[in-house]
């Protein structure tokens, strides 16, 4: 089904996109002003369904890659990611006639959006990452077999540069990284180029409805004065994302930061009114979740830290000492849960010394425990 | 000797205070003009006190005014917001987001220059002298009597910041100029939102702190005057008159921290009921603790550090429901005088279930012989259970929370809270406000992103605690007394060179030889 979304959308899909963020991928707050702005001045968007678009139809994905911190104040000229879109289109000597985000969850559900509405395309309703993820080989088209490179990066001055690594998507991780340092911290991206047969068959479907979808049914849950998590459960339970579960019930009694390799890596520590604790580890997005020890939910199942009466989610970044949260695991889809996929974006490709188990393997009666 | 001064959206309380110990303390209705309300509370206390104008060494003074000009959309200055950035930032430029009305009343003007720096000090574009030249020309013609500064990342480097002002103040000189850099931190339409709010607010801000110059000098008080901010430490008067944002919600603040030096506690939940609502908040070292989220004034984002309160609709004015099974959350509110049975009016209210349970001594009692003890003890039950929910969920840990109830409504709280302790209702609790005021003391804060070379991380923390340290004695703290109160240190992810944002804040007592 093709779609229409108007600026009325926003507030939800940004909040649902937070929460697909994991603790990580940036506050949708900026993406969302951008969207809107947008939306404003060149009208609503067209959102395709991925099973709609044609086989040899030509899809660039777009996206910011950067530091949150940096892309809350240095914001974008409006223009970047339509030239990085374009540098693209002239390196491949082919028009785009759709893009799509690379990442669902976080601030770049929201950029292909602007982008779309500026350069006039629509945007595919799918990702390649159901969720966020810190590094730009962690897609489900690199796990599935399409190469990232070419890519283009663009900057505020209208600059712009190819990086092509073949078939190396990490590499072209790496290259694209250490520019978008030069840049300032912050640079527009268009990358995975592919066509409507790649999308569908390598592209997480439907992300962008997933995202409208979570954000709807936490806002209706607090208006209708009902528990958000039980709106939620409901609400993913037809989706690929079928199983949520309630991890934890408690407050954050400490919060560990520190910076390696880049990255933001520490843990939250948590207890519950009953003595009970949870340790969540995280690099930008959370990793791991043990309660009492054992370990309920793992990469790249989604740990989720929400705020407990209004299930606002928190970022990595917003975790305090105090909050009163609840912590959610959600399923992946399947595509997500394969060997290979698990080779990408799974527990032993962050350093984890644990094997994947699906969050909803664990045990039920553990669960009952939390509630 | 203190004079601590709170005017809220209904009293304006005034005590005296030496040390920690309150000499006397008045209670006065609030009036639309801000200095004369102040002028009578402070006649008030002279007749109760009989002080001596020579012996008081300080004057704080804690107001919502700023805060209503805003919300009221009234008094505001016409603003142009300057934006140090092109080419980066246009995609959202200023007053992006903010309600129509508002950005109507402050003028609705912007203006987008080159300049603006990098995350690590480095120039986005260099600073467009004559672009601000212009941009001046065109604001004079538009009648701006106030302007706001923001440049990208002026929190790692001011310097355009300051150098845009110098022009602005050469080329416009009656205009008042606000930089972003005094405002807030980095998050720049945040940082930029507080900045066009504090300009709008320059007028009526130097009205203000004139007219209260002037009853102190009426009243031959000579002692300084100061402000306190929204983290409950003290503003200077001749500062406020440049930056009246920081001044603008230190009500919660001031009310919480004058509760806990009435108890002596440094640590513990405070409970404020109201008329409306109860508002419970926790300090820790004598200071609140912080909300985390995104402060909305006025439907306006910014990053202003706000105390984490959580209110719930039960006050002295709450209406009985259901029997005595629910209570509120609809108030009679200010009618509460004439409107709650004790006082010849028809509304069951909290403050009659008070009362008749022999809590309080309010109105006539025998209004409210007739109801049923069995509703009473209900009624009471269900505030008491509520409120114990509320601040089981503010406590971080299973360890024992010395709990604080002060406020009119304060009677409806039983005398202990199941599983969580004592309610402490120390003496003077009505003033506590006031009281918060006049004990605040001075901080000075630091924001910044710091490189942070392998294995000097110490060293970094100590440049920033130093830095802090220093901004409160610049501030006007006493040197030997400033301690570091806060420091949070969050690293930045995909910066080299370990990019940390580090955050300190230090407060010290106010040293009183300053003026």
């Amino acid at each position: 089904m093709t779609w229409t979304l108007n600026a009325s959308d926003l507030d939800d899909l940004a909040r649902g996109a937070a929460l697909l963020g994991t603790g990580g991928g940036g506050d949708p707050h900026v993406g969302r002003l951008l969207a809107l702005t947008a939306i404003e001045q060149y009208g609503p968007i067209t959102i395709i369904d991925p099973d709609e678009l044609d086989d040899d139809a030509f899809v660039i994905p777009t996206a910011q890659m950067g530091a949150p911190t940096v892309v809350a104040e240095k914001l974008p000229a409006g223009t970047e990611g339509v030239v990085a879109l374009r540098a693209l289109e002239q390196r491949l000597g082919r028009t785009a006639d759709a893009t799509m985000p690379i990442e669902c969850g976080g601030v770049n559900s929201m950029i292909p959006l602007h982008i779309a509405a500026v350069a006039g395309l629509p945007v595919v309703d799918a990702d390649g990452m159901g969720r966020a993820f810190p590094e730009l080989q962690m897609e489900t088209f690199s796990v599935y077999g399409i190469n990232g490179s070419p890519l283009a990066l663009a900057g505020e001055n209208g600059e712009s540069a190819i990086i092509d690594t073949g078939a190396d998507n990490k590499r072209m991780e790496d290259f694209a990284r250490a520019l978008t340092v030069t840049l300032g911290g912050v640079a527009h991206i268009a990358e995975y180029s592919m066509t409507g047969a790649d999308v569908k068959r390598t592209a997480v479907p439907r992300t962008l409805t997933l995202a409208l979808t979570v954000g709807r049914a936490i806002r209706t849950a607090r208006e209708d004065h009902v528990d958000p998590l039980e709106r939620l459960a409901e609400a993913l339970a037809p989706t690929l994302y079928s199983h949520l579960r309630v991890l934890f019930r408690g407050k954050v009694t400490d919060v560990e930061r520190r910076t390696v390799g880049g990255f933001t890596r520490g843990a939250a520590q948590l207890k519950a009114p009953n003595g009970s604790g949870m340790h969540i580890a995280f690099q930008n997005e959370n990793l791991t979740a043990y309660r009492d020890g054992k370990l309920v939910c793992i990469v790249p199942d989604l740990i989720c830290i929400l705020e407990a009466e209004t299930a606002e989610p928190i970022t990595t970044e917003a975790l305090r000492y105090g909050q009163r949260v609840n912590v959610i695991g959600i399923s992946t889809p399947d595509m997500m849960r394969t060997p290979r996929a698990l080779d990408t974006f799974g527990p032993r490709a962050f350093g984890l010394n644990e094997d994947y188990r699906p969050v909803e393997a664990h045990d039920a009666a553990e669960e009952a425990l939390a509630r | 000797m203190r004079i601590g001064i709170d005017v809220g959206g209904t009293n304006t309380d005034a005590v005296l205070m030496d040390g920690d110990r309150v000499v006397g303390a008045i209670k006065r209705h609030t009036q639309t003009d801000v200095t004369e309300g102040i002028r009578e509370a402070l006649q008030a206390l002279q007749s109760a006190t009989a002080f001596d104008p020579a012996i008081v060494e300080g004057v704080m003074i804690g107001t919502t005014h700023f805060i209503n000009a805003l919300v009221e959309a009234d008094r505001l200055a016409p603003t142009a917001a300057l934006r140090l950035c092109l080419p980066a930032t246009a995609a959202l430029p200023p007053l992006t987001a903010w309600p129509k009305g508002l950005a109507q009343a402050v003028g609705g003007s912007w203006y987008l220059v080159g300049g603006g720096h990098e995350f690590d000090g480095r120039q986005i574009a260099p600073l467009d002298e004559e672009a601000i030249r212009k941009a001046t020309a065109q604001m004079g013609a538009e009648g701006i009597r106030s302007v706001a500064i923001t440049s990208v990342f002026s929190p790692v480097n001011s310097e355009f910041e300051e150098r845009a002002a110098a022009i602005v103040a050469e080329e416009l000189p009656h205009v008042a100029v606000s930089m972003s850099q005094h405002v807030g931190r980095v998050g720049l339409l945040e940082r930029e939102n507080a900045t066009i709010i504090n300009a709008a607010l320059r007028e009526l801000a130097s009205q203000v702190v004139d007219g209260l110059v002037e009853v102190l000098r009426d009243l031959s008080v000579a002692a300084p005057l100061f402000l306190t901010q929204n983290d409950g430490t003290l503003m200077a008067v001749d500062v406020v008159r440049h930056y009246p944002v920081s001044t603008f919600a230190s009500g919660p603040t001031n009310s919480m921290r004058g509760a806990a030096a009435l108890t002596g506690l440094t640590d513990c939940a405070v409970i404020d009921v109201g008329g409306t609502t109860s508002d419970i908040g926790v300090l820790r070292n004598g200071f609140p603790r912080e909300a985390s989220t995104a402060i909305e004034v006025a439907g306006i984002r910014t990053n202003f550090r706000m105390p984490d309160v959580v209110s719930i609709g039960i006050g002295g004015g709450s209406r009985i429901h259901d029997n005595g099974d629910m209570v509120g959350p609809d108030s009679v509110g200010y009618r509460l005088p004439t409107d709650a049975l004790v006082f010849g009016g028809s509304n069951l209210t909290a403050t009659d279930i008070a009362v008749a349970a022999g809590r309080a001594d309010i109105g006539d009692r025998s209004l409210v012989r007739h109801l049923d003890p069995e509703m009473v003890q209900r009624s009471l039950a269900y505030v008491a259970r509520r409120s114990t929910e509320l601040v089981d969920s503010m406590r971080t840990s299973a360890e024992p929370l010395p709990v604080v109830a002060v406020g009119g409504g304060s009677i409806l709280l039983p005398d202990v809270l199941d599983g969580i302790g004592a309610v402490r209702r120390p003496e003077n609790h009505s003033v506590a406000n006031a009281v918060g005021a006049a004990i605040a003391q001075v901080s000075g804060e630091v924001d910044r992103i710091f490189a942070v070379a392998s294995g000097d991380r110490e060293k970094t923390l100590d440049l920033a605690r130093q830095e802090a340290v220093d901004r409160a004695t610049a501030a006007g703290a006493t040197p030997g007394s400033v301690q570091v109160v806060e420091l949070d240190e969050v690293p930045i992810p995909y910066l080299p060179g370990n990019a940390t944002r580090i955050r300190v804040k230090a407060v010290g007592d106010l040293s009183y030889t300053i003026r």
